[in-house]
């Protein structure tokens, strides 16, 4: 098992760096560059200045030397000065993780308590009235977008009945732990929705497939209860799949982050996404978008390890 | 009884007197979806839908951008049935001429996608060695790249018309596909009547179009259909960023965009257009389970 995730982590390598080649190459394909905002503002009207403007960051030299550059930098965990605040990206991003991983994990954990019973319960009693309403709510939640689910939450709870408040993390003046969950509440469920659906949907799948093997027969004919037939012998072995997909997942939660915080005025590594974006803040773009796609790979490999490790019918060379 | 006498078998047995009924595979599959109640039903409510948003220009009760300033933000009404927007404009006529830029999308930017994908797929699938080893790289470099945020980055500057934001999102959406097809086409190739058509000296294209695709057809149409919910879904979720689409032309997406800051006070702005994504891709992925349940042989 070491010698495959060592295997698999020098596999990385040419993967991330592949990707990273690719994402360099589509944030400076944008035309005007990062100047283009600052042109929107009518600030900058002399082309000397510029070009002193683009020499200073850097961005006048040919796209490989710029890239090799930032690579260099990189791999002494340098992620390049950002354009908008002269702040290092780094520090940029660590500042801003706490809250977006506030968010997400309690989404995951949330979407997680829910889905598996929904699952088991929606198989067991397959074709029951639970069954067909939990499995009508999940098509209704995967057709519904994300941001329209978080406006239609704030028409709600926010602006008809009051309960909760529209955006941020805490009352000014106010802040404690009440303050904080009513704020964490509606980003936390919307961002959780997709998950709760799929997750759902999957362990109802999985528990099927396992109720008509032998073994879950055996189990009721040694006299053992339903209940712990189920609980034990088919829920354990039917979240192996389950488990792995939601490992997948945690990274896919970023994407979903980055609609989530705009809506609720978030200040997480989402949000501050989308103002990168809008400003053409270059490295600060790349810095995001590495952090993400290392996601993506990093529980790649957690989630084949752990698959590994939960199903003993699976060895890894 | 209809009888269905094409071949000597049949006109055999039916000179014994038994009637029999050939259908085609076409037919079985079409009847399997008919039993498919949901599936049925989101069929005709999405062609009901289709038809009354591609004819807007005949039907519409306004023009699309016809701006009424006497009546601005007027909430649903006889006149207006489903309100007006800040314009004065019609929103019902809105949807309507917006669900032909929003359909039109989903149905196009998952079939680029498909077509993508299945290319990928079944080159890697097929031919196996290097290019399966090269294609399924390039399919795992593109699958760990966060899709929305890429996209997200590509359509703030490339130009937002219609045809941009189709490509944009065909371009991202075909792994998944190109996945399947190769995992489909590595089973089907080992069948005898592919080598058969080797022996026979078939070239390779033709034996993938006419021998293997049509044997993995059936993931490949659901996952396209789920494709066009899923285009859907993202060209709303760019045009609420201010990426999709450019206004004056309406789509379901671009309608949303500066709905948030209104809402309290012009909720049907936000609910309307939304309830319009979510009944189209609701009905898109019920025709996909139905279409999964009709074209699986084994059920």
């Amino acid at each position: 098992m070491l010698r495959y995730v060592i295997r698999r982590t020098i596999q990385m390598v040419p993967l991330l760096l592949a990707i990273s080649v690719v994402i360099f190459t589509i944030i400076q394909a944008a035309p005007g560059g990062p100047e283009g905002t600052l042109l929107d503002r009518g600030m900058f009207v002399d082309p000397a200045a510029i070009d002193a403007y683009r020499a200073r960051l850097g961005v006048d030299q040919p796209i490989f030397v710029q890239y090799f550059k930032w690579l260099g930098a990189m791999l002494t965990g340098d992620m390049g000065i950002s354009f908008q605040t002269q702040r290092p990206v780094l520090i940029m991003i660590l500042e801003r993780m706490p809250d977006t991983l506030r968010l997400m994990g309690l989404s995951f954990v949330v979407a997680a308590i829910i889905a598996i019973p929904l699952g088991v319960f929606s198989a067991v009693k397959q074709y029951s009235t639970f069954d067909f309403i939990a499995t009508g709510a999940s098509f209704v939640a995967i057709a519904m977008p994300v941001f329209w689910f978080g406006l239609m939450m704030q028409y709600l709870f926010s602006v008809k009945l009051q309960w909760l408040p529209v955006a941020g993390t805490v009352t000014v003046g106010v802040g404690g732990f009440v303050d904080q969950l009513k704020h964490i509440i509606m980003p936390a469920t919307v961002l959780s929705m997709h998950s709760i659906a799929g997750w759902s949907r999957y362990m109802r799948s999985s528990m099927l497939g396992v109720l008509n093997q032998d073994y879950i027969r055996t189990a009721h004919s040694k006299g053992l209860s339903r209940r712990t037939v189920i609980s034990v012998h088919a829920v354990k072995n039917a979240s192996i799949p389950v488990v792995s997909v939601m490992t997948l997942d945690i990274a896919r939660l970023f994407s979903g982050a980055v609609i989530t915080e705009t809506i609720f005025g978030w200040p997480g590594i989402g949000r501050m996404f989308i103002q990168a974006m809008h400003a053409r803040d270059y490295p600060l773009l790349m810095g995001i978008m590495m952090m993400g796609s290392t996601m993506v790979v990093v529980f790649n490999l957690i989630a084949d390890v752990i698959y590994g490790w939960l199903d003993p019918r699976i060895t890894y060379e | 009884m209809s009888e269905i006498m094409t071949d000597g078998q049949g006109m055999a047995l039916a000179a014994e007197g038994i009637t029999v009924k050939l259908r085609s595979n076409a037919k079985i599959t079409w009847e399997k979806f008919l039993q498919h109640k949901l599936a049925v039903v989101a069929s005709l409510f999405l062609l009901t839908l289709a038809a009354l948003c591609f004819l807007a220009p005949l039907i519409a009760p306004f023009e699309f951008d016809a701006i009424d300033l006497a009546n601005i933000r007027k909430p649903p009404s006889a006149k207006h049935l489903l309100g007006t927007d800040a314009l004065g404009r019609d929103l019902l006529t809105r949807l309507l001429y917006g669900g032909r830029i929003s359909i039109t999308i989903g149905l196009t930017a998952a079939m680029l996608g498909t077509a993508i994908g299945t290319l990928i797929g079944s080159m890697a699938g097929y031919f196996g060695g290097r290019i399966d080893n090269l294609l399924m790289r390039l399919t795992d470099l593109a699958y760990s790249i966060p899709t929305l945020p890429l996209i997200i980055v590509i359509s703030s500057y490339s130009n937002t018309q219609a045809v941009g934001i189709v490509m944009i999102i065909g371009f991202f959406s075909w792994m998944q596909t190109s996945r399947v097809v190769r995992g489909a086409i590595l089973s089907v190739k080992e069948n005898e009547y592919v080598t058969a058509a080797r022996a026979l000296g078939s070239k390779d294209r033709l034996i993938i179009v006419r021998h293997v695709l049509p044997n993995i057809s059936n993931s490949i149409i659901v996952g396209a259909t789920l494709g066009v919910g899923n285009a859907i879904i993202t060209e709303s979720s760019l045009s609420f960023l201010g990426l999709g689409v450019s206004p004056p032309t309406p789509t379901w997406g671009n309608m949303l965009m500066d709905s948030q800051a209104t809402m309290s006070s012009q909720p049907w702005l936000t609910i309307f257009p939304g309830m319009a994504i979510l009944l189209t891709v609701l009905c898109v992925n019920f025709i996909g389970d139905g279409l999964q349940d009709a074209l699986d042989p084994t059920l």
